[in-house]
């Protein structure tokens, strides 16, 4: 069961720093971080990336649902 | 999946518009804006209240087609891109307050980080204490960042919601075709017009709305902020919307050279006052306004172009802001600071880190 970060109706930088709180929390495995805007899919998937994280993006409606992965 | 790629939002593309302001704003002041305001938010925030009679300093009274295209610009680009996004009700009074001290601490220095930048670039050595205090400022909203300050959740909403600035902006348009500048009158219709000062320079509408469609419409599509530029390095060590703020700058001082619009020095810079000390405290104040609010002003105003009722409260914050700026005399001039200038900066700094410490917590 993968951790879930629920960042939706947050603004900057909180998504971002939601996601690398848990990053660093689990060092690896798999996130999910939920966000309903595209600059927050953008910067997340940005600052994932950068800690070596394969991210994952799913549109659900006009949410996203960001899976971010590292083995 | 991804529905395709944003270029804008890419390294490259946060350059390219960073790089394309930095070529406009100049241009901007070639053609009737004032010297190193090519684009300054907090100061055509501050023009627009003068326009519709929240102060009458008259001096600084145009209603600022740049602003109207930013936020027209960036609705027009959310809607194309399907990023519209009707929400609110994240803390909007903060927001308003926060905006408001923004302006403030802006008017202080005499510029928002836009026009910060651009003083630099036109050679205003003065500029290089407020970005100083900017920089100061933003990290103090860095540290409430990392204890857990947040502005909560916003909530989706009805799509007049985000709707509202927009319209606000677009009858401030109509309001200036019905009611046009009249040569050498201080009022036309309802709308007041500078006749002397930095506000009776501007470039003629058609191009300060054509300018500020275009840079609504990159800036949306890009994500441009110069707060976030700072913050961003500042708590992640991320670059990207560093990049652009920089392409801004060295973009903007080579357009000057070019444009004989370069003068270095502290004394008599344009629209600018050498008290160091304050230029980098009301600097500090509206950095630290900006990193708890979560954007810079020109953010602001594309974030309400998207549909965000929470940044368009802020934008309204400044506005008002700047009506009690110029009312209580807390704006500089090229004299110096207001006389209650000082007393302001402090207030909001107190404001400013009540807020900080009291909204701590975890959000539902």
């Amino acid at each position: 069961m993968s951790n879930v970060v629920d960042a939706r109706g947050l603004s900057c930088p909180q998504p971002v720093l939601l996601a690398l709180n848990e990053i660093k929390k689990i060092n690896k495995g798999e996130i999910v971080i939920l966000v309903d805007t595209d600059t927050s899919k953008e910067n997340v998937s940005r600052a994932a990336t950068t800690q070596g994280w394969d991210v994952e993006v799913e549109k659900v409606e006009e949410k996203y649902r960001l899976v971010l992965k590292k083995d | 999946m991804t529905t395709g790629k944003n270029f804008l939002a890419t390294r490259w593309g946060i350059v390219s518009v960073g790089g394309l302001i930095g070529i406009l704003a100049p241009l901007l002041q070639k053609w009737g804006n004032p010297a190193n305001m090519g684009v300054c938010v907090a100061c055509f925030d501050r023009d627009i209240a003068g326009a519709v009679g929240l102060h009458r300093a008259a001096v600084v009274q145009y209603m600022r087609p740049e602003i109207i295209g930013f936020v027209l610009g960036a609705l027009i680009a959310a809607y194309a891109f399907k990023e519209f996004r009707s929400r609110a009700g994240s803390a909007p009074i903060v927001r308003f307050v926060l905006g408001a001290f923004a302006m403030i601490g802006a008017l202080v220095f005499l510029g928002c980080p836009w026009r910060a930048v651009l003083r630099l670039a036109g050679g205003d050595g003065n500029a290089i204490f407020g970005l100083l205090g900017l920089i100061g400022g933003i990290w103090v909203g860095t540290l409430f960042l990392k204890g857990g300050y947040n502005l909560g959740r916003s909530q989706k909403t009805h799509t007049s919601v985000g709707w509202l600035l927009p319209l606000i902006m677009l009858g401030f348009l109509v309001l200036m075709l019905i009611f046009p500048q009249v040569q050498g009158q201080e009022k036309s219709g309802v709308l007041f017009y500078s006749i002397k000062g930095p506000g009776s320079m501007h470039a003629p509408l058609f191009v300060s709305l054509m300018i500020g469609l275009l840079i609504g419409f990159l800036a949306q599509r890009s994500r441009f902020c110069t707060m976030g530029a700072i913050r961003d390095f500042v708590l992640f060590k991320q670059t990207h919307l560093l990049f652009g703020f920089i392409a801004l700058v060295v973009v903007a001082f080579i357009v000057n050279l070019i444009l004989g619009q370069f003068n270095p020095g502290f004394a008599k810079q344009p629209v600018a006052h050498t008290m160091s000390l304050w230029n980098f405290g009301g600097m500090v104040l509206a950095g630290l306004a900006f990193a708890l609010a979560g954007g810079c002003p020109g953010r602001q105003l594309f974030l309400a172009g998207e549909g965000d009722g929470d940044a368009a409260v802020f934008v309204l914050g400044m506005i008002v802001g700047a009506g009690f700026a110029h009312n209580f005399s807390l704006a500089s001039s090229p004299d110096g600071v207001g006389p209650y200038g000082i007393p302001a900066v402090i207030i909001g700094l107190l404001t400013c880190l009540f807020i900080g410490f009291t909204m701590r917590k975890e959000v539902a």
